[in-house]
């Protein structure tokens, strides 16, 4: 049995991963902003075959309160051996232009919470001599773009932290796992126009699941984005610069 | 981009606006603006009973969670977007199955309920509505109104089979079947005559929770088809396969229209003979797994696009079992016509009566049967065979319609003014004023 802490447990993709984990007896701490969505989704997996799911509401704005969650997690499940950090918002780049204030709180919320997250469960697992730690970060971070850097630039820096952390652990038996979606119909994408490359919650909740038991370390979902993201990083930076995108 | 359209693809309608619903707790502020709503759920239905021209649809897919399962009693509350694959995926391991299952696992709880769905084993069970132990509606006064046999109990019926129009189902609690094992024990049985079908209900009815057949409807002269009958096994029958569901990739997904004339007569007729002469004795028994027994379509993806652009129409009529003769005397019509599709099912519903006040099924005799859109010949011919269901004292399945005339519904369900008195007063579809509109001629 895996013992859970899932932050931004009432977003799609994180529903959809942990109905996975749910059907295979698992334990579960839920994090999120609403308690009544939070009391949905621990209904849901119970009723899969989730051995316990406990739940708490936090503004995971509030870094002190993050890096208290790691204990309180394995206090309340008598253990804990895997994260999955799924907390995000897509941020009004154009606002975040404006309001330098608004940019770093979207900065906090993307990044420095994940961080934190994963400074201390990273010392957990360390301690306890393995566990998986799983952040999803962005295809958008792959390169800074014009019309979404405040995201990009968040997901980048956890990407990278991701890639030194892994070398770090990687001798005590943890994993870490970078998994990087493109553009998922969830209620965070919801205005924006769905294309055909819009993946589905389940589908992307399904390959995050598979990767976090294999232990893969970056996974691009859909697999399609994999290539995409290898063409973005090749653009020369005086073409880059001109594209709107 | 999610689609709105229903599954036979006509009549083509446009929501003036469509809003999802992800959780339960948004119905509090729900604004359903100045047009009237439907909820929308996998758009399984033929016709337009789901769509609602010109104004909102509530779009429920998401709203999918599981609320509560005891695995002991098989009693599963869950939100009304779950579809039913969803809803197998967790519960076959443990050893339950859907009392009443559709030809698809592509609807949504929700769905099941206001169409009042039936199955294969409708001559032992009845309705999917005869399962249901509870639900709650939401309505558009906001209120939230939790419904059962004993509890808001016209409410309750007017819901069971009532196309989405009495408010939003947010959940439902459903009484599910008990299996040993998640395969079938299946025979298949050729007949070459109604009388030959017939005897072959008879003699299956009592020991036998599952029985269909497929009959050949392009042929003209005596009916021949197949008969399929069976049972759940027993625990460890088959290839001694865990009871999880078989994950089974979809086949194919139809990736364009194809022009109308792929399914020509000649090229149906061939098919026909082709599937009856497949099986080379006239008897063959085997273990099957639920999926192909139950959902064989399922495995080919918008397998509605092989009709064309065009669309087709779905057409489902039940007759009393003592009108056998006009039973007969449609099947000739359907033969002669040159219209039908390869795609018919045949089946004797029993006399368990559904709790839903406005449900299709009744005691008798049902054949559903596709009709690729061939404009005016089409709709002739539908007309024609509406007039012979009337006379033979059946009617015809409205989730199922396209077309009928308000002046033959308001025949099929004289008890449709009843109904009208439950329907939420700010929710309407294509379907229902479709039919309402016309005082009856």
């Amino acid at each position: 049995m895996r013992r859970i802490l899932i932050t931004g447990a009432s977003s799609a993709i994180a529903q959809e991963v942990a109905r996975r984990f749910a059907a295979e007896g698992d334990a579960f701490f839920l994090v999120g902003r609403d308690p009544d969505k939070l009391t949905a989704v621990a209904d849901d997996l119970r009723a899969r075959g989730a051995r316990e799911v406990a739940t708490e509401a936090v503004d995971l704005i509030d870094l002190a309160r993050c890096s208290r969650l790691i204990e309180e997690a394995a206090e309340r499940l008598g253990g804990l051996d895997t994260l999955l950090v799924a907390q995000g918002t897509l941020p009004d780049q154009a606002a975040c232009e404006a309001q330098p204030a608004l940019a770093l709180r979207e900065f906090s919320l993307n990044a420095m919470g994940p961080i934190t997250l994963l400074l201390k469960a990273a010392a957990h697992f360390e301690a306890r001599g393995g566990g998986c730690l799983a952040v999803i970060t962005s295809v958008a971070g792959v390169r800074g773009r014009r019309s979404n850097y405040v995201y990009g630039a968040a997901k980048a820096a956890v990407s990278t932290f991701l890639e030194g952390l892994r070398g770090r652990v990687a001798g005590a038996g943890v994993r870490v796992v970078d998994i990087r979606p493109g553009f998922v119909d969830t209620p965070m994408t919801a205005h924006l126009p769905k294309t055909p490359l819009f993946a589905s919650a389940a589908s992307v909740g399904a390959r995050i699941h598979r990767a976090m038991i294999a232990g893969e370390a970056v996974v691009y979902t859909p697999w399609f984005w994999g290539p995409i993201a290898l063409a973005i990083r090749l653009i020369p930076r005086s073409i880059f610069s001109k594209l709107s995108i | 981009m999610p689609s709105y359209q229903s599954w036979g693809r006509l009549p083509k309608a446009t929501p003036a606006a469509v809003r999802r619903l992800d959780w339960r707790a948004e119905l509090a502020e729900l604004d359903l603006g100045t047009t009237t709503a439907l909820p929308y759920g996998l758009g399984r239905s033929y016709g337009d009973s789901c769509l609602n021209d010109g104004g909102l649809l509530i779009d429920t897919r998401r709203m999918s969670r599981l609320i509560r399962f005891d695995a002991e009693r098989g009693i599963l509350r869950a939100e009304a977007g779950l579809s039913l694959e969803q809803l197998l995926a967790v519960i076959v391991p443990r050893g339950w199955f859907l009392p009443v299952s559709p030809g698809t696992q592509f609807v949504t709880l929700g769905g099941a309920v206001a169409s009042d769905i039936h199955g294969k084993n409708h001559h032992r069970a009845g309705t999917f509505g005869r399962h249901v132990r509870r639900f709650e509606l939401w309505r558009s006064d906001g209120t939230r109104r939790e419904c059962s046999p004993d509890e808001n109990a016209e409410l309750f019926r007017a819901t069971i089979g009532g196309l989405g129009l009495t408010g939003l189902i947010t959940w439902v609690e459903i009484q599910l079947a008990r299996i040993a094992s998640p395969s079938l024990q299946m025979e298949r049985i050729r007949f070459r005559s109604f009388d030959e079908y017939l005897a072959l209900e008879r003699e299956s009815s009592d020991a036998y929770e599952y029985t269909v057949s497929w009959i050949d409807c392009l042929r003209a002269g005596p009916t021949r088809g197949l008969f399929q009958r069976a049972n759940f096994a027993e625990r460890g029958v088959g290839r001694g396969r865990d009871r999880a569901p078989r994950t089974r990739r979809p086949l194919l997904r139809v990736p364009f229209d194809l022009p109308s004339c792929a399914l020509n007569a000649a090229a149906m007729k061939l098919f026909n003979r082709v599937i009856f002469q497949l099986q080379r004795a006239d008897r063959s028994a085997r273990v099957v797994h639920y999926a192909p027994f139950f959902y064989p379509l399922d495995r080919v993806l918008e397998w509605n696009r092989i009709y064309g652009k065009r669309g087709f129409y779905q057409y489902q009529f039940v007759v009393p079992n003592q009108a056998e003769g006009a039973f007969r005397e449609i099947l000739d019509r359907i033969a002669h016509s040159d219209q039908g599709s390869f795609l018919v099912v045949l089946k004797k519903f029993g006399g368990i009566a559904s709790p839903g006040l406005m449900s299709f099924p009744r005691e008798g005799l049902t054949l559903a049967l596709d009709f690729p859109n061939r404009g005016a010949k089409t709709l002739e011919l539908l007309e024609a065979l509406d007039g012979f269901v009337r006379r033979a004292g059946g009617c015809v399945y409205p989730a199922k319609d396209a077309r009928m005339s308000a002046e033959s519904f308001q025949h099929f369900y004289p008890q449709w003014k009843e109904f009208a008195r439950c329907i939420d007063p700010r929710f309407s579809s294509s379907f229902w004023r479709r039919v309402t509109a016309e005082a009856g001629r």
